[in-house]
């Protein structure tokens, strides 16, 4: 088998074997379920319930403030108990909506397309909108403002991402197994929204299971195809997968749509099939609770809002103490300060680490020893960036690549120097940003 | 969870590598054994005492100056011990015990600590403490030199291959191929009037093409591969210096860039400029010019320095080849037979240019 990559990138221990083999389970009902405003990339949901209102699950209780912002649903059927702000997996307190539930589990009618395939792509896209559907890989980008690229930038290629190069996580590979046919039904929804002729689907070699299934069901359907990739992070970074699949290069600066192509990670293809035949909003997603300390590492199907305290307790708690809890994976997840989250519709994954595992080393000196140089997969000289932002040089660390920088944290997980390379760039990015605005 | 439990808040990624800066240098110095072993096989025991001499000497220095400078003393992580070894390989077996004590010194004092320490000086530290040591006590530095155990220092063991009749060997062609480094003989023999001369003494044959012949035979090549010759410390086996680089490509320690390049260049230009007057030259010179002298030494360990040399790829390209076109200048031009450290320090301080020069275009960036 020919396994295609990208350039530069790192070789983490993959950490898969946890949870890996746990088939979906579904999460019995929570106690409460705190829905997150801000759960995407754009403009916070606003609220369109109060405080004692009664929801059923399914129903919409927040909704979009502009073209790029989200529908929210109540994920169990209950009580509107709080809004407030809870701490967001990002580790940061946001305002968000508590909702007690009932335990009787009320849903809102859902519909049956049989014939979702012939729906017109306008009906889709509303329907995905409807959805509150938005990237569920991490960045949440809302999908119906994605699938709606402008009209001199004509997209050929559709290509799923079930890359997940995060070490630990397994959530896109239990749904890849699990729901392979829903996906390519997504998958397939997804070109015609946008009119794409061809649709890819990037599996790493680490999951050949996943690889042979999709292979095999793809096998009659001519414009699908399977793309084997070798192991390397950050291949499920969306400009890095572009190129490993098609061989294009997103432009710097520029969007995949520049270049005809449109990405959509796995498991949101599974919520669009759902929100097109269903009418089914996105409540509820698959999320791995892993690591070497949790008793029996699972990859449930829990309602969005879900604390990662009740989910780290369905999986049968811990059997050391906790040293740090990430909600994503630890390439680029958040170290939270406790276990009092929610997930959201972005959450793929909570690890947890025991305390030798979350002990980090001093910095150092720059050696220049251009490690991170050599790995960067967007050739850029995060040493060089980082030293000039410590210095207060944004010229230099502009020209040297700060705002190319998708902050996958390659360069810090070679950094013989333990720089925090990726914290100094993000200060880079910020203290930029205000120089703009006072520009 | 127990509430009691204290998380640890920090930036991602929360995995690293687990390479760290101390691994980097000790592995570095592993890598040197196989010389240091070899070098003390060929020289005697006194090789592996003027070597942990120079190491020692420098880590001491280096703890001295962190104390007055009142700052963490860091030199346990071994980059202290690496230059003073790697000043110890610059000078010959022969040479007084002082002399790597003094050079060390000088090695951390004023290439390093001056500076601020590790990662912040501009050039190569060890091969500034042996600049310093050649245009101090040059006697010092190039006399007395021990020979190799069972051979010639020259690496010309062969002499009836040189002159069927030994008696036809004058006593300055003898002193030529028995005394002498074996780029020492090469260098010489770019003197056309001293071939001349040799030549006129041994009643008209090409006693100087002959000699020049032998160094790139089967023979000496052998020699300096193994390390039978005479040399600095850290001049003695290709093989022994090999091994030790193969070890830090593998560990994705050093990167294959500047030696490629330097040895590269080194390897072309011999072969294209390598040969003497009135005898012209031999295929095989090129490899007599990469096996001999401080070039593997230089190449794998001093050349890929991290602090002193480029870190953009192209940097690092153009960095090897300006080594090697430096190097082949004064070996074939310039008054000393070696030239791999005056070579490196000058690209050392040509390197911050170097880096802006080659800043590399970020992913998806077009040509405007």
């Amino acid at each position: 088998m020919q396994l295609k990559t990208f350039p530069g990138g790192i070789h983490p221990h993959d950490e898969k074997h946890y949870s890996k083999a746990a088939a979906i389970s579904k999460f019995p009902t929570p106690n409460r379920v705190i829905i997150h405003l801000s759960q995407h990339i754009g403009a916070p949901s606003t609220p369109i319930v109060a405080v004692g209102d009664t929801v059923l699950k399914g129903q919409p209780i927040a909704e979009p403030s502009g073209f790029v912002s989200l529908t929210q649903h109540a994920s169990i059927s209950g009580k509107v108990s709080k809004i407030a702000k809870f701490m967001h997996p990002n580790g940061a307190m946001s305002m968000a909506i508590e909702i007690t539930s009932d335990g009787l589990e009320q849903m809102v009618e859902l519909s049956n397309d049989e014939n979702f395939m012939e729906l017109d792509a306008e009906i889709l896209k509303e329907r995905i909108a409807a959805a509150g559907i938005c990237g569920m890989g991490g960045a949440g980008f809302p999908t119906h403002v994605k699938l709606s690229p402008p009209a001199d930038k004509p997209i050929d290629v559709v290509v799923l991402n079930g890359v997940e190069c995060e070490p630990y996580l397994t959530s896109d590979h239990r749904l890849m197994l699990e729901r392979a046919e829903d996906i390519l039904h997504g998958l397939k929804l997804i070109m015609k929204v946008v009119g794409a002729k061809k649709g890819m689907i990037g599996i790493e070699a680490n999951k050949p299971d996943a690889i042979l299934l999709m292979e095999k069901l793809c096998a009659k359907e001519k414009n699908l195809e399977v793309v084997a990739l070798k192991m390397q992070y950050p291949q499920g970074a969306e400009k890095q997968l572009i190129f490993a699949a098609t061989g294009r290069k997103v432009p710097a600066g520029g969007l995949p749509m520049a270049i005809g192509v449109v990405v959509q990670n796995v498991g949101t293809s599974v919520a669009i099939y759902e929100a097109a035949r269903y009418r089914k909003p996105l409540i509820d997603r698959v999320i791995s609770i892993t690591g070497s300390i949790v008793k029996s590492p699972q990859n449930f199907l829990a309602p969005i809002g879900t604390l990662y305290s009740e989910l780290v307790e369905a999986s049968g708690g811990t059997t050391a103490a906790i040293g740090k809890a990430i909600s994503g994976g630890p390439m680029m997840g958040f170290a939270l300060p406790s276990l009092d989250a929610a997930m959201t519709k972005g959450s793929s994954g909570l690890v947890l680490f025991n305390q030798k595992e979350a002990r980090s080393m001093a910095e150092h000196t720059c050696l220049r020893c251009a490690r991170c140089v050599d790995i960067c997969p967007m050739n850029l000289m995060p040493s060089i960036i980082a030293n000039a932002v410590k210095y207060n040089d944004l010229d230099m660390a502009v020209k040297t690549g700060l705002n190319d920088c998708i902050k996958c944290g390659s360069c810090a997980f070679v950094c013989p120097a333990q720089i925090r390379l990726v914290q100094w760039i993000d200060t880079g990015k910020l203290r930029y940003a205000e120089a703009q605005r006072k520009k | 969870m127990n509430s009691q439990d204290r998380l640890i808040v920090s930036p991602a990624p929360h995995v690293h590598d687990k390479t760290t800066v101390k691994n980097v240098m000790w592995n570095v110095v592993l890598a040197l054994v196989p010389a240091l072993l070899f070098a003390t096989y060929y020289w005697g025991v006194r090789a592996l005492l003027l070597s942990l001499t120079g190491a020692v000497a420098a880590v001491v220095c280096e703890a001295l100056i962190q104390k007055l400078r009142k700052v963490p003393v860091t030199v346990h992580d071994g980059s202290a011990f690496l230059t003073g070894l790697l000043l110890a390989f610059n000078i010959h077996a022969g040479a007084p015990i002082w002399l790597p004590i003094v050079g060390a010194f000088f090695a951390i004092g004023v290439g390093k600590q001056v500076f601020g320490g590790l990662g912040n000086n501009p050039v190569n530290p060890a091969l500034l403490g042996r600049a310093f040591l050649l245009a101090s006590w040059p006697t010092q530095m190039t006399a007395g030199w021990v020979a190799a155990k069972d051979s010639a220092m020259s690496g010309i063991n062969n002499l009836s291959r040189i002159a069927t009749n030994l008696e036809q060997l004058s006593p300055k062609a003898y002193e030529l191929v028995t005394s002498a480094t074996p780029l020492k003989v090469a260098q010489t023999l770019r003197d056309s009037s001293f071939v001349a001369d040799i030549n006129a003494q041994a009643g008209g044959i090409d006693l100087g093409g002959r000699i020049f012949g032998s160094l790139t035979e089967m023979e000496t090549l052998k020699s300096l591969f193994w390390g039978n010759i005479g040399g600095c410390i850290g001049e003695v086996s290709a093989f022994a210096l090999l091994l030790g680089a193969a070890y830090l490509l593998y560990k994705n320690i050093i990167e294959w860039r500047i030696p490629l390049y330097y040895i590269g260049t080194v390897f072309v230009l011999t072969f294209i400029f390598g040969g003497i007057p009135g005898s012209g030259t031999s295929v095989m010179l090129p490899f007599f010019h990469i096996f001999s002298g401080g070039l593997m030494l230089g190449a794998f360990f001093m050349a890929t320095d991290y602090t002193t040399t480029p870190i953009t790829k192209r940097g690092r390209i153009i960095f090897g080849i300006g080594c090697g076109l430096l190097t082949v200048m004064i070996r074939f031009v310039g008054g000393y037979p070696e030239g791999v450290s005056y070579s490196i320090l000058f690209m050392n301080v040509m390197t911050p240019l170097i880096d802006m020069m080659t800043l590399p275009k970020a992913f998806g960036k077009v040509k405007k």
